[in-house]
Formats: structure tokens, sequence, C-alpha cells
């Protein structure tokens, strides 16, 4: 293979379509939701243990740097979900022609961002 | 490398186990939008309900398993040399292990009082 093949890396000049967006950002929110785990599973068995630790969770979970991780996950999860269902249809062969890929792929990142803020005015309201 | 997981086994453990994951995290976003447990009582004997537990004690490895098929995928794109791919998947792999042990404990011991 020939060694000069034009290379272009330049990562503030690159501009990803729509599909390319939702690809990164589900292995994005992927690894964040995998960052998580540990975190999770040591909450779940501490809120399990007794009242002491279920109270000792509740507050954790008031304080404002959990907070942000929360939503941090909310949107991951949204995310991942929305693309992952967006990918499964791809799988089976719809919506692979372009400009329906690339529609889906901003519905997939709207409605990601759009489930969190309705979910967080849920919760708070 | 790992012959357990890779190719066509691999793709089609993402996607089953995606459908179950898919299902089940909206049943769990629902279920603490609309009714979040007030307190520890109310927490344990939601975890102990049969199906509940149930479904919490499939979601341990089902969960992990997507978690690893792709994490496995994204560092064989972007961690290229081999020890180091190796290290990091084998640090996860105990993570994974301990986490999802410590999850199922926890259910467990709560689903056998119920």
């Amino acid at each position: 293979m020939s060694a000069k093949r034009p290379v272009f890396l330049d990562l503030w000049r690159i501009k990803l379509p729509a599909t390319g967006i939702v690809s990164i950002l589900h292995r994005v929110s992927g690894l964040l939701m995998i960052a998580a785990v540990p975190v999770a599973a040591a909450l779940l068995a501490l809120s399990l243990a007794g009242p002491e630790g279920f109270a000792a969770v509740a507050a954790l979970l008031e304080h404002w740097l959990a907070k942000v991780a929360l939503v941090v996950l909310a949107w991951s999860l949204a995310h991942h979900l929305f693309a992952g269902i967006r990918h499964l249809f791809l799988d089976i062969g719809i919506g692979l022609d372009r400009p329906v890929a690339r529609t889906s792929a901003r519905a997939a990142i709207t409605v990601a961002v759009a489930a969190v803020l309705i979910g967080g005015g849920v919760i708070l309201l | 490398m790992s012959r357990q997981a890779s190719g066509l086994k691999a793709w089609v453990v993402q996607r089953v186990t995606a459908l179950y994951l898919a299902v089940f995290f909206v049943y769990l976003l629902v279920h603490f939008l609309v009714a979040p447990p007030a307190d520890y009582a109310a927490w344990r004997d939601w975890v102990a309900q049969p199906l509940v537990s149930l479904g919490l004690l499939v979601t341990v490895p089902v969960l992990l398993a997507h978690a690893w098929v792709g994490l496995r995928d994204v560092l064989m794109d972007y961690v290229k040399p081999l020890g180091l791919r190796v290290g990091l998947l084998s640090a996860a792999a105990f993570v994974f292990l301990a986490a999802g042990l410590w999850a199922l404990r926890a259910i467990l011991l709560v689903g056998l009082q119920g």
C-alpha cells in the first residue's frame, strides 16, 4: 500500500455528519455508563443493606456533584437507548438511505436531549 | 484473542442483550419517575418482589455482557498497543466481575428474605 495516501486528521476542521455524531456519542455514552457500573453496584448494595444505608445513599444523591452525574448518566442512557433503537432498525435494513439516516440521526440526538429535559422537569415540578 | 465473544457471536450478543436492557431500563425509569421509593422498607419490598428480583438478577450478567462487547470494540479501535489493550481489558474484567457479584449478592440477600 502506498505510503503517500492523503491524511487529513485536523480534529478542529473535520466536520462529522449527524450520523457520525450519533455514532461517537453512542460510544461516549456507553463508556460513561460503564464508568458508573461499579459505583451503581456499590450504591445498590449500600441502599439495600438497611435503613442507615438507604439514608446514606439518599443523602449522597442530594449532593450537587451527584446530581450533575445523574443528569450526565440520564443523558447517556437516553442517547444510548435512542441511538441503539436506530441502530437496530439499520441492522434489519430500515433507514439505510442517506437522507433518512441523517434525519433519524438528528432525531436520536434531539429526542435524547429532550427526554432528559422533560424527565428533569417532571422530577423538579 | 477472545474466541468466546468475537465476530458474529459478539454482534448477536450485543443485539439480544440490547433488547432486554432497553425494555427493562424503560420499566425502571417509568417506575422511578412514577413511584420513587419513599423509604427503606418500600425500596426493599419492591426489590424483594419475585419478578423485580428476577429482572434485576438477569440484568446483571446481561448488562455486563453488553458493556463488555462495547468496551472491547472501543478498545480494539483506539488502543493499538496489545499489552496496554490486554491490561485495560483485564482490569475491566475484574471490575465487572466484582461489581456484578456485589450487585447479585445485594439483590439475593433481599430477595431471599422477601
